[in-house]
Parts: structure tokens; C-alpha cells; sequence
């Protein structure tokens, strides 16, 4: 039973919430007109609307862009797995006590600021030119084999540090816990301290996800053609840069899932943890 | 209606009574309304002439990688074109564009470009050409030690894998032959040459001049499998690329013309690319 006053102040805050969303409705839409007409009133803008939206041109480049983000989702996802797993791997590692395991943790810290430091375009010309040049037998010898293993060295050093950070945040009273509680080491990391620290980084994860997913086209320069590399041939052909924007634009849509899926996450590790 | 056409024919008669006096003045001076003399040509810095070209730029085009020695063919074409326009060699300024940069839309950086563009109607579209400075034609090369050395057709050609420089017709006369395994595409003719040492392609396709050099000084087991025919029957040219709508084009082609009519484009080609022409043309 809600009271008169009670009703006429749920009345007010709905009139002012309508009144903010309006008011936010009317300057998103003047700021808007206002970009607008500044770009179109710009003396260069037809050149650039010719030059970088053209629907004829977008529309003809499609197919071939498209053929090409298929190759980045497939990279994508083999070499995202093949990251995860080995990022945690590294990180483990990386997290090992005592003086015995001493030998792999300064070859794990190695690997991570080796990797970590090295220009990943850097990286794709070794693995990609050099790696085979060495002609060995048993060596892969396919761009999108080569590139993707640049990829996954790379990508693998940036992971396990974030990994790394999780499970350093994870409070040592919790191992204590788990300890007391008669838990081996391994079981600890697994069941109490992994799970903890994964719930924390995912945000972290998902912002290297998408930038996974921007580098994978990274490996056209091995001779592969991905969705940019497919907008480059077009725009070469045509001198006309819209094939770009409409790779730019999937490559936003792309994002777009792994963003909201690090919203809701992000949501529910706050709930999780009492709401603030 | 009459005075107007009164003053027509003053002029027109004027212009014949004055005809001979005219033919004493070369005929760069003026075309289509412009002058193309150095003090009345609209170029970037008044009084010197602005080339851009990529960076690095490679034999046997340019010279060093330094276009302002006059050295390699496109840097001697560019010299010559500047003397026929009345500028001395020291009013010649160089400026680095990359590919992209040369075409973009807003305001240019150079006078004119040269970098081995080839024209095409689709790319007139958005940038002017001067008249074409060289007929080019395709060629595919490889390694002693590779598989595609003992290629002697088109045919055979399909079956091996082939690379080529992104942007460039060469990627297109590539593509054109439809071969069986995708092209492989590369930033730049030395990623090309890397993943055709690595034996990650098979074969590389560039234009002759550039397959002559690559494969007498950069490849030590290089060779030339032969040429790749023109793909409708039309030689593919390069052009200067100039501003859309620059008042520098009439001029510049102009100068060109008048280059070749005098023979100094053939001369300049003889110096710089006279080991081209020579690699069998594929069937």
C-alpha cells in the first residue's frame, strides 16, 4: 500500500527522469546536426564523401571482404583457444613457489618479456619468412599457419600476465583456506584460486579478445588475404578508400558481441560481490 | 546577336594576322589556356616543380633510393620533364608519398608523382594522368631451385603458386591467369622476394624492368620465366599522377608528348631499361 505522498513522489522522479531523457535525446540530436553540418559545409567534403562512401563501391567490395573476415574468424578462434591454454599454462608458471621450480620461472618470465616486448609485426616477419627459410623439414610452410603461431607467441605473453595479475589478487588468506582445509597445491590453484581469478580478469581478457581480433589480420603481410588486406586490393584498383571504412565497419560489428558480453559479465561479478 | 559576333571575327582575324609570330614560341608555352612556363605555372612553391614518389623507390627506376640524382629512369624522366618546362635541375624539389598518401583525397604534398602508376579508367576517376611515359609489360620470376623453374606455359603456370605486390597490375595480371591456388599478397616486392626465398610462393610476378633487376642483382638463383600477355591485347602504361583537376595535367602531358616526339623518353629508356624487352612472352 503506497501512500498518496509516496505515489506523488514516484510520479515526480518519473516526470524528471522523462524530462533528463528527453533533454539528453535533444542535445545528442543537436550535437549531431552540429558535427553534420560542419563536416558537409567543409569545402573538401564531396572529395572525401567520393572517396570514402561510395555505396557502389561498398557494395562491390563486399563479397571480397567478407571472404577475407572469414579467414580472421577462423584464425581468430583457433588461435584464441590455443592462447587461453597456453597463457595459463605460462602464468602457472610464473605463479610457482619455491627455489625447485626456479628454472621455469625465470624461462616463463623470459618468454613474457620477450614476446611481450617484441613488435608483433616484428615477430610475423621471423616466424613467418624466417622460420621457413631455414629449410627444415617438418616446419609448416602455410602464411596462415606461420602468421597464427606469431599470433599465439604473442598474444600468449600479454594473456599470462593477465592471468598472472588474477591470481595475484586472489588473497592469500583464501590459499591459507583452502590449505587448512586440506587442499594440495594443485587443487588449491584449480578449484579455489583459478576460478577467482578468471571471474577478475574477464574484462582484461575480453579487451585483448578484441584486439586479437584486430591483429589477426595482421597476418596478410605473410601473403594471406584477410578482410583488410581484401579492402587494400580493392581500394588499389579504384583509388577510393571506401572499401576501408566498410572493413572498419565489420570489424566494429565484430566487437561489438565481445563488448556487451564484458558488460554483463562485469554486471554480474558485481552483483556477485553485494552490489555497489 | 551581331556585336558579339563582330568581335568574333576581329579576333579571328586578328588571331591569323598574328599567327606567325606565334610559331617563334615553342608550343609547351600554352595549352588549353594555361601557360606552362616556370614563372606562370601554378605549382606548389612558385618557381620550383614538386615530384613525390614512394619511399623506399627501387632500381631500375630510381637509383640509391635517392631520386635527385637523375639516376634510374623514372628520376631522369622527371628531370627531363622539369628542363622541357623551363625549370633547372636545382628548382626540382623531392618529396616522399607513399601509395596511399599519393591518392588521398585532400590537399596534395607533390606537383606531380611518379611511381610506376599504371593507368587505368577506374583510377582516372579520382586523379589526373599525365599521357603515358612507358609501355610495361608482366613478367614472372622464380628460382633456379624451385619448382616453377622448369615452367614453360600459361598452363603450367597456374599450377604453381604465385605471389605479387598488393595494389600493383601485377597483382592483377596475377590474378588474371586464374591460378589454381589463391595469389599470395604482399606489402611490397621484398615480401614477395622473402616468401619466394622461403619457398612460401612459388613464383612472383613484376613488372620486366623490375624482374630483370630483381633477378641479375637481388636473387642469386633468380631467373625470369617468361612474360604474361597484356590482358585485353592494350600494353598497360604508366602515367604521372597529378591532382584531379590539376591545371599542372595539360602541361605536364604535354611536355611528355614533346618528350617522346624528340626521342629523349626513348634515349632515357635505352640508359635505364634497355635489358627489358628480351624474356619470352608466355602462351
Amino acid at each position: 500500500m503506497t501512500s498518496e505522498l509516496q505515489r506523488e513522489r514516484l510520479a515526480y522522479k518519473r516526470s524528471r527522469s522523462r524530462r533528463s531523457t528527453l533533454v539528453a535525446l535533444l542535445s545528442t540530436a543537436a550535437f549531431a546536426v552540429a558535427v553534420g553540418v560542419t563536416i558537409a559545409r567543409a569545402p573538401g567534403w564531396p572529395r572525401v564523401r567520393q572517396s570514402f562512401f561510395d555505396p557502389g563501391i561498398a557494395w562491390r567490395s563486399l563479397p571480397a571482404i567478407l571472404e577475407g573476415l572469414w579467414l580472421n574468424l577462423r584464425v581468430l578462434a583457433v588461435c584464441g583457444v590455443l592462447i587461453l591454454v597456453l597463457a595459463l599454462g605460462v602464468a602457472a608458471l610464473r605463479t610457482l613457489r619455491g627455489p625447485v621450480w626456479f628454472p621455469l620461472r625465470v624461462l616463463a618470465t623470459a618468454y613474457v618479456d620477450l614476446f611481450r616486448g617484441l613488435p608483433l609485426i616484428i615477430l610475423l616477419y621471423l616466424v613467418g619468412f624466417g622460420l621457413p627459410a631455414l629449410r627444415l623439414t617438418g616446419v609448416p610452410n602455410d602464411a596462415v599457419v606461420l602468421g597464427g603461431a606469431a599470433l599465439v607467441l604473442a598474444y600468449t605473453a600479454y594473456v599470462a600476465e593477465v592471468f598472472r595479475a588474477g591470481i595475484e589478487s586472489v588473497h592469500p588468506s583464501q590459499v591459507a583456506a583452502a590449505r587448512s582445509l586440506g587442499l594440495g597445491p594443485r587443487k588449491t590453484l584449480r578449484l579455489v584460486v583459478l576460478p577467482q581469478a578468471v571471474r577478475r580478469v574477464m574484462p582484461a581478457l575480453l579487451n585483448d579478445f578484441v584486439a586479437l581480433q584486430k591483429d589477426c589480420g595482421l597476418i596478410s603481410v605473410l601473403g594471406a588475404v584477410d578482410a583488410v588486406r581484401a579492402a587494400q586490393i580493392e581500394q588499389s584498383r579504384a583509388f577510393n578508400f571506401t572499401p576501408y571504412v566498410v572493413a572498419g565497419l565489420l570489424f566494429v560489428l565484430l566487437a561489438v558481441p565481445t563488448a556487451r558480453l564484458a558488460d554483463a559479465l562485469g554486471r554480474r561479478l558485481e552483483r556477485r560481490q553485494g552490489g555497489r | 546577336m551581331r556585336v558579339p559576333g563582330l568581335i568574333l571575327a576581329v579576333t579571328a582575324g586578328l588571331a591569323v594576322a598574328c599567327a606567325p609570330a606565334d610559331q617563334a614560341t615553342p608550343p609547351t608555352n600554352q595549352v588549353d589556356g594555361v601557360a606552362c612556363t616556370k614563372d606562370k605555372l601554378p605549382t606548389l612553391t612558385p618557381g620550383k616543380i614538386t615530384f613525390g614518389t614512394d619511399q623506399p623507390v627501387y632500381a631500375p627506376w630510381f637509383v640509391d633510393d635517392d631520386p635527385t640524382n637523375g639516376k634510374g629512369f623514372e628520376s631522369a624522366v622527371a628531370y627531363a620533364l622539369a628542363d622541357e618546362l623551363g625549370y633547372a635541375k636545382g628548382d626540382v624539389v623531392w618529396t616522399r608519398v607513399p601509395f596511399n598518401a599519393a591518392i588521398q583525397p585532400g590537399k596534395k604534398t607533390y606537383d606531380m608523382d611518379l611511381n610506376e602508376f599504371s593507368i587505368t579508367e577506374e583510377r582516372r576517376k579520382v586523379v589526373d594522368f599525365s599521357a603515358p611515359y612507358y609501355d610495361v609489360d608482366q613478367a614472372v620470376i622464380t628460382l633456379s631451385s624451385s619448382k616453377a623453374a622448369s615452367v614453360k606455359t600459361l598452363a603450367e603456370l597456374k599450377q604453381v603458386k604465385i605471389g605479387a605486390q598488393v595494389g600493383t597490375t601485377s597483382f592483377d595480371a596475377a590474378q588474371r591467369l586464374q591460378p589454381e591456388q589463391d595469389v599470395a599478397v604482399y606489402n611490397t616486392n621484398d615480401d614477395a622476394k622473402a616468401a619466394l626465398r622461403a619457398g612460401q610462393v612459388d613464383a612472383v610476378v613484376v613488372d620486366l624492368p623490375t624482374a630483370f633487376y630483381i633477378t641479375n642483382a637481388e636473387l642469386e638463383e633468380g631467373l625470369i620465366i617468361g612474360q604474361i600477355p597484356a590482358g585485353d591485347g592494350k600494353p598497360e602504361q604508366f602515367g604521372i599522377v597529378l591532382d584531379k583537376g590539376s591545371p599542372l595535367t595539360p602541361c605536364v602531358s604535354t611536355a611528355v608528348e614533346n618528350l617522346r616526339a624528340d626521342g629523349t623518353l626513348a634515349a632515357i629508356e635505352q640508359e635505364w631499361l634497355s635489358v627489358a624487352g628480351t624474356a619470352p612472352e608466355l602462351k
